[in-house]
Parts: structure tokens; C-alpha cells; sequence
């Protein structure tokens, strides 16, 4: 029997969260840790969590489990669970909405800020943008985010200031931007940016990169923002 | 974007810069009084006075000054704005610091060119 301790509000009727212990029988098999989620639910039908895809895509089930942020669905029991116990709890630094679900307003609104589209005014070609193999390999590393907030969430800086500080996962996207080859705004992006918060309240502690469930390093892409910067303002 | 005024740039990138050349030039400062301390070990009054009565040793330490100074006000304003969430009680911690940090520098070329 798996121990699992979950972290439990409900703001219409707890005055203060509490964790809530159960039992759980995966029946010896390394299981994901939302499968677990799902067999609690069975138990207790009011336990609240997101989830979507179920297989590491949506990025819906971001959560604190045994400390450490990741995703539910692709996290198996092995690798997190010690002495047989599993504590789950919300991402850390955000507002919670009910048990495991939080609110992703602050990290939006940080991912809108460095507007996260393409920004070209030159007439459209008649098909498409076309670019080269060796530029689009610089967005290799960069596109791939699932905006989970499982880094964004894990960065003190972000928890400090969560409304000035971008976060890892908005500067990821900002450098998407400004590394495209089809993207005519740099200038504006860069100026938007060289405030002391926005991407300099990094202090490199790389928590991003050791929690992101995609293998994604927001750190090298903050270092290549600042060399950006140093590059224009020089 | 977002606005400042009592960070010691104005800008994010220019503490940024300013914050490691500072950190570049107190390693060197403190690698040489290190060593200076370490090749003298009988170190008297009129050594120790010579060594500062010397110009490029006043400007070498006017500079590690300096460095002192806007490395502290940079690196001390961030921690008020992570820490201190108050806006009155952050921005009162903020003007005693750099007040602080403006007498200490005056104290210390006082010091140096004072001898």
C-alpha cells in the first residue's frame, strides 16, 4: 500500500488547507503519479487536480510531488516515491483555486507580455515565410515548451516578483521570438526587456532547467537574451 | 516594461554589467592585499603607510572603493525588492543604504588621501 499525503483546500469550506492521507493499492506496478491521482479519486470524488492528455503533451497536470515539480502523467512512482511515500502538493507561488488546482493567471499574463506571436510587416509570400535549415535550428530547444509553469513555479525570483519578473518560461519564449530568423521586432522585444526585473532578476540557479519535464534549458536562453542585450546597448 | 528609481543604473543590464566588472576588480584588489599580507610578513607601521602613501595604490583603492560601493547598492537593492514586499518600510531600507554606502565612501577617500 502506497502512502500519499495531498494538499487539500476547498476555499468554500476549509478555512486553511490541510493534507489528507490515503492509502492506495497499485498492486506492485510502477505506476504514473496521475494514475495514483485517479485511484484516489475513486476513494475521495471531491479531490480536484487538472488533467488533459494524460501522456506529457497538454502540460495540465503540473504539481509538487515530493518536492519537486514535474508532471503527473509522465512521472512514474519509481522515480519519485521514497520509503513508500509520495506527497503531492500545487505548484508552488500561485494563488490555489481548490486542492491540486492552481491559478495560472500571474504566469499568463507573463507569457502575454512578451508577445508570444510572430511579428513581420513585410507583405506575406504567397505560400510561406521561408527560412534556412541552419536558422530554423536555432528555435530547436525553444518551441517545444508546453507552458506547464513546472519551472516558472520551482524560480524564486518568479515567487518574489511573479508580476515583474517574466520567468523562465515567458524568456524561453521571449528568445524564441527574438532567435527567429522571420521575426522583425527584435529591437522593441530587447527594449521591453533590459529593466532590472523582467529577465535580469535571474540569478542562474538553473531550478528551470532541473525540473522541466521537457528537457528545456530557460538558463541558456536568458544567458543568449542578456548577450543580446550587452550586444545592442555596447 | 517595467520602471525603477532607486536601482542604482536605472537598468537592468547596466547593474547587470556594473555588478561584474565591480566583482572583477574586488577579486583583484583583495587577490593582491592577500598577497601583499602574505609576502610581508613583518609588516610594520611605515611599510603599511608607504604602500598607501603611494599614488597608484590610493587610486587602486579609491577604485576597489568605488566597486564596494555600486556592487553593495546593486546587489543590496535587489535583496530589499525580493524581501521587502512593504513598499514604505522598502523604499525607508533603500535610502538608508545608499545614504550608508555615500558616507562610507566619503569616509574612505578621507582616509586614504587624508594620511
Amino acid at each position: 500500500m502506497l502512502q500519499v499525503s495531498v494538499y487539500r483546500y476547498n476555499p468554500e469550506t476549509d478555512s486553511a488547507p490541510y493534507m489528507q492521507e490515503f492509502q492506495v493499492d497499485t498492486q506492485g506496478r510502477d505506476v504514473m503519479v496521475l494514475d495514483v491521482l485517479h485511484m484516489m479519486k475513486e476513494q475521495d470524488n471531491g479531490l480536484a487536480y487538472r488533467r488533459s492528455c494524460r501522456e506529457g503533451v497538454c502540460g495540465s497536470d503540473g504539481m509538487n510531488m515530493n518536492g519537486k515539480n514535474g508532471l503527473a502523467c509522465i512521472t512514474p512512482l519509481s522515480e519519485v516515491v521514497k520509503d513508500n511515500k509520495l506527497v503531492l502538493r500545487p505548484l508552488p507561488g500561485l494563488p490555489v483555486v481548490r486542492d491540486l488546482v492552481v491559478d495560472m493567471g500571474l504566469f499568463y499574463k507573463q507569457y502575454e507580455r512578451i508577445q508570444p506571436y510572430l511579428q513581420n510587416d513585410t507583405p506575406a509570400p504567397a505560400i510561406e515565410r521561408l527560412q534556412s535549415p541552419e536558422d530554423r535550428d536555432k528555435l530547436d530547444g525553444l518551441y517545444e515548451c508546453i507552458l506547464c509553469a513546472c519551472c516558472s513555479t520551482s524560480c524564486p525570483s518568479f515567487w518574489w516578483n511573479p508580476d515583474k519578473f517574466v520567468g523562465p518560461a515567458g524568456l524561453l519564449q521571449a528568445y524564441r521570438f527574438l532567435a527567429d530568423s522571420r521575426d522583425e521586432a527584435t529591437r522593441e522585444r530587447l527594449s521591453e526587456l533590459e529593466d532590472p526585473f523582467s529577465v535580469f532578476r535571474c540569478r542562474g540557479i538553473m531550478n528551470c532547467v532541473s525540473v522541466c519535464p521537457k528537457g528545456l534549458n530557460p538558463t541558456r536562453a536568458i544567458g543568449k537574451i542578456r548577450e543580446m542585450l550587452l550586444a545592442n546597448a555596447t | 516594461m517595467v520602471t525603477n528609481i532607486t536601482s542604482f543604473g536605472r537598468s537592468g543590464l547596466s547593474d547587470w554589467l556594473i555588478q561584474r566588472v565591480s566583482a572583477l576588480i574586488l577579486a583583484v584588489y583583495t587577490l593582491f592585499m592577500v598577497g601583499y599580507l602574505l609576502f610581508n610578513p613583518g609588516l610594520d607601521y611605515a611599510a603599511w603607510s608607504g604602500l598607501f602613501s603611494a599614488t597608484w595604490m590610493r587610486i587602486f583603492s579609491l577604485l576597489a572603493f568605488v566597486s564596494l560601493a555600486a556592487h553593495a547598492w546593486v546587489g543590496l537593492w535587489t535583496v530589499t525588492t525580493d524581501y521587502l514586499k512593504a513598499t514604505a518600510l522598502r523604499l525607508v531600507v533603500q535610502v538608508v543604504i545608499i545614504l550608508a554606502i555615500f558616507v562610507f565612501l566619503v569616509w574612505g577617500i578621507q582616509v586614504l588621501w587624508g594620511a
